[in-house]
């Protein structure tokens, strides 16, 4: 189990919030932090990651203690197993990809796995780009496999898609899932992206100044309760799922993830990530009892 | 006809910039580095002493340092007699003085180029389990190269260039202390104008060679040193 007991006082716009986080996650699962900005989540990454002491507190990742104030534990960056994927990529600009993952490797003799994780992120061949020459998209994925070398026992992922286009954030979406899923890794991505977090979490833990708001599932969290009363609206699907005879399709529309009941005929030319047009043809009769 | 005292002088002139220019890339990567990196108080006080001899002139500097090394002053004596070292009037003196006067020539673009690296390069590489001084040789330095080079051929040909410390350190030994700017003064003032002008024009043209040689292989070059 990994436990997070975090206390720490962030100087943002508005004057100093203090950042009091008391919760736990599971192995294997992928963590969203979800939440404005300011809202502390990339402080939350930095302590975990050691790049950032907080004032006191509890990190425990897999049964090893990183840091415990009580008892004056503190580990460096260097001592924790994390993947740090950062939102700029920190790309190493003097090295070639492989040569980005090479530097990870803690054991150099180790090279074979170098080549395994440029095969599963499809980036053999451009092995011997320089940074400079690749676009965001692959030089995040450079960032994440430069990660995975380091066999983390954490997975930390500041934002990592945000500086994308649509198409290239929803492609990388599902390579990250892939991947997570492929070495089972504990993750905690940080997004304010509400269409992101359907798609990519298991538990979302939702910050709103310093503090967690709601925590759950994403259905549990953004599901049914803010169905928006406007005519007529576009938005995107992020979720088919089926219930019993019928499909739920979740379109996120603005901000607001709205759920709509359709036939199993309506959803054949649907899919997850689709633009679609979201409106009611007529109004329901109501029958209310005189 | 190219005469020996020119030839002991000018080979006097390049090794002591070369002799300094090396010293000062090995305290300038550290102390550019620390500069860039520390949110310490008293930076703004390093810094200004750091950049002292750029606006001081040459002559305090060098009266200072000639009185705080004399032999007849404490510290002067202390070198004098346990490290049998005296830097009045003599090369390591001017090697010495030389450090000192181009310090900023080779802090500051090393500072610059630091701070202009993306943070996240030092804490990515350390949360791969990179020491400090490995971050440093491997992530950073190569990345700042640009920085290095400008450093290097500034505080050389600084040093070539330097004329009131050296004067005041250094005085006028021929093969010890006599550089090529101090013999231009000499040749003058022994009306010796063709002798002069031979100095005067090598050191023209190799700082023109120098800068021109720096302009075109760096387009970053001394964009805050000289603004």
């Amino acid at each position: 189990m990994n436990e997070l007991i975090l206390s720490k006082d962030l100087r943002g716009a508005n004057g100093v919030i203090p950042l009091e986080i008391n919760t736990t996650f599971k192995r294997g699962e992928l963590t969203v932090l979800f939440g404005k900005s300011g809202a502390g989540k990339s402080t939350i990454l930095r302590m975990i990651a050691g790049l950032l002491e907080p004032t006191g507190g509890k990190i425990v990742i897999e049964d090893e203690i990183w840091y415990d104030s009580s008892k004056k534990i503190n580990l460096p960056p260097q001592k924790r197993k994390v993947g740090f994927v950062f939102q700029e990529y920190a790309l190493f600009p003097n090295m070639t990809v492989r040569q980005n993952l090479l530097y990870a490797l803690d054991d150099k003799k180790k090279t074979f796995k170098v080549d395994e994780i440029l095969k599963i992120t499809e980036l053999t061949k451009l092995e011997n780009e320089k940074p400079d020459a690749l676009s965001g998209g692959q030089k995040q994925r450079v960032a994440l496999a430069r990660a995975l070398v380091r066999e983390p026992k954490i997975l930390l992922l500041d934002e990592p898609l945000s500086a994308l286009d649509f198409a290239m954030r929803a492609k990388l979406q599902d390579e990250l899932l892939k991947i997570q899923r492929h070495f089972n890794l504990t993750t905690i991505l940080v997004s304010h992206d509400i269409g992101e977090v359907y798609k990519l979490a298991q538990f979302v833990l939702e910050l709103a100044d310093g503090k967690i708001l709601r925590q759950g599932t994403p259905s549990e969290i953004f599901g049914g309760s803010k169905i928006s009363g406007k005519f007529k609206f576009s938005g995107e699907i992020v979720d088919i799922a089926q219930s019993d005879i019928v499909f739920i399709v979740s379109i996120l529309v603005g901000q607001d993830v709205v759920k709509v009941v359709s036939t199993k005929e309506e959803i054949r030319d649907l899919k997850i990530g689709q633009k679609v047009t979201l409106s009611s043809k007529a109004f329901n009769p109501i029958i209310t009892p005189i | 006809m190219i005469e020996e005292s020119f030839v002991q002088t000018m080979s006097l002139t390049f090794k002591l910039a070369g002799v300094t220019t090396l010293f000062l890339l090995m305290i300038g990567i550290p102390l550019g580095y620390y500069l860039a990196a520390t949110k310490n108080r008293l930076k703004p006080v390093l810094e200004a002493i750091v950049s002292m001899p750029l606006v001081l002139p040459p002559s305090v500097l060098g009266f200072y340092m000639l009185v705080f090394f004399s032999p007849k002053n404490a510290f002067g004596q202390w070198l004098d007699e346990t490290l049998d070292l005296r830097l009045v009037f003599s090369f390591e003196g001017l090697v010495v003085a030389s450090i000192i006067f181009s310090l900023p020539f080779m802090v500051h673009p090393i500072q610059s180029g630091f701070s202009a690296l993306p943070k996240d390069l030092t804490e990515a590489a350390y949360t791969l389990g990179k020491s400090k001084i490995n971050v440093l040789f491997r992530a950073l330095l190569p990345n700042i190269r640009p920085s290095l080079l400008t450093g290097i051929v500034i505080s050389f040909a600084h040093t070539v260039g330097e004329f009131g410390v050296v004067l005041m350190m250094g005085g006028n030994i021929s093969g010890e202390t006599r550089v090529a700017s101090i013999a231009i003064y000499d040749e003058v003032e022994s009306l010796n104008y063709s002798a002069a002008n031979q100095y005067a024009l090598t050191l023209f043209l190799i700082s023109f060679a120098i800068l021109l040689f720096v302009y075109a292989i760096n387009k970053h070059f001394l964009k805050a040193e000289l603004s």
